[in-house]
């Protein structure tokens, strides 16, 4: 009997623990998007969170975003080809990257590269107890230090999806025109033809701002409400990437089928 | 203050590059720059057959793209297909007899609307309509007739 009484306590205990840690989250989140008018005060915040978020990860995206689109290339060209359609490689090679895989691979390079810091950050922050401190001298520190940091993130990834799909472009056009031999009018004038800025182009920014939004709440929270030893700081970086991963391609399903689903 | 000065000049620059990867792509990969939709002037063509144009299939005049299909209706009196083309307003001097020919480019390729210059005084103006067309190419008619005029051939 004790048993089975022991099962449901633990069970009951979990969903509790869930349902405090969702609502933990979105409180911090509403707190987080409440304090813009910090931002407006010191813009200085900002910038500098800016630089360490957006700056610093543009090698990485335009790098990866470059490789990309050259793979792109490569296998659109094999694929293409084989029914004599080479000439729509820059259709295949700029709608992959605009509507998926610029948002997608960003986000989740983007969760890998400032995700996992910030996490690590906000963690040793409050293992230290500088949130506390901050506290202590009457500094709300979900508005000074979170919420900075949000919206870095979310000014931040549209722009870092931008510069991944148009160096995916021209890698595609590199590997295409510049090593296969398909006509540079054609792969540009195709291209232009068929990719919609209402369709295609909003929708990708859209996207982006969205796993923007998500990307950096996950990696905050997860600092935020981490335990404060070097395990729990540990097992919250890991939590980040991989909920950040999840949540990335989950909501990629949804925003995909409402967007192009009819 | 040097360091903040050369951290702000970081984050200008990465706005701006962010700023012009989106312009990058509005104007080079998408459709904008191509024949805009708001000016031009819209015309009427009745088909028997439209095949699969879509709306937003290109309308051509020896090759070039002069504008788009913007409407597709159905007529239930004479059972024809009512096609609205919008032409860009640059070409506002298409003759009324123009002849307006559904074609496929190439074997797969997608189906757009041609236009043969006629030699007519008058020129095309809004909400005019062109008298003169051609239905779709349908693969399986071709076929059909190519099939009985064969048999015919047998038969005499």
């Amino acid at each position: 009997m004790r048993v089975i009484t022991d099962y449901f306590v633990k069970l009951g205990r979990k969903v509790i623990a869930a349902l405090e840690k969702t609502g933990r989250g979105h409180m911090v989140f509403v707190k987080m998007i409440a304090g813009f008018d910090e931002i407006l005060r010191r813009p200085s915040l900002l910038i500098r969170q800016l630089y360490y978020i957006g700056v610093l990860s543009v090698l990485l995206i335009g790098l990866s975003g470059f490789f990309v689109g050259m793979v792109l290339g490569l296998q659109g060209f094999y694929t293409l080809s084989q029914f004599g359609a080479e000439a729509s490689l820059g259709v295949m090679v700029a709608a992959s990257l605009v509507r998926e895989l610029g948002p997608v691979v960003t986000a989740l390079l983007f969760a890998g590269r400032a995700g996992s810091a910030l996490t690590a950050e906000i963690g040793l922050m409050k293992a230290t107890e500088q949130l506390s401190g901050l506290e202590m001298m009457a500094v709300n520190p979900v508005r000074r230090v979170l919420t900075p940091r949000m919206f870095g993130g979310i000014v931040s990834m549209p722009l870092l999806a931008a510069m991944f799909s148009m160096f995916g472009v021209l890698g595609g056009w590199f590997v295409g025109v510049g090593l296969l031999g398909v006509d540079d009018g054609t792969y540009w004038s195709q291209m232009q033809g068929k990719i919609d800025l209402h369709e295609d182009i909003y929708n990708g920014v859209i996207k982006s701002i969205v796993f923007g939004v998500v990307c950096t709440w996950i990696a905050l929270f997860e600092g935020y409400d981490s335990v404060p030893t070097s395990e729990g700081l540990s097992r919250a970086t890991t939590r980040t990437v991989v909920h950040s991963a999840f949540a990335i391609l989950g909501l990629d399903f949804i925003l995909t089928a409402m967007m192009f689903g009819e | 203050m040097t360091q903040s000065r050369n951290l702000e000049f970081m984050v200008g620059i990465f706005v701006a590059a962010g700023i012009v990867a989106l312009f990058f792509l509005a104007l080079q990969v998408s459709n904008l720059g191509a024949v805009s939709t708001e000016d031009g002037y819209n015309v009427e063509a009745r088909f028997d057959n439209i095949g699969g144009i879509k709306v937003k299939a290109p309308v051509t005049m020896a090759g070039v793209r002069v504008g788009q299909v913007t409407g597709i209706s159905f007529d239930k009196e004479t059972f024809e297909a009512v096609v609205t083309l919008n032409i860009d307003s640059k070409y506002d001097q298409i003759p009324d007899d123009t002849f307006a020919k559904i074609f496929t480019a190439g074997l797969l390729g997608e189906q757009y609307i041609g236009l043969d210059a006629g030699g007519s005084d008058v020129y095309l103006a809004e909400g005019d309509r062109l008298q003169l067309t051609q239905s779709a190419l349908v693969l399986e008619e071709v076929i059909g007739q190519f099939l009985f005029s064969k048999a015919q051939e047998g038969a005499e």
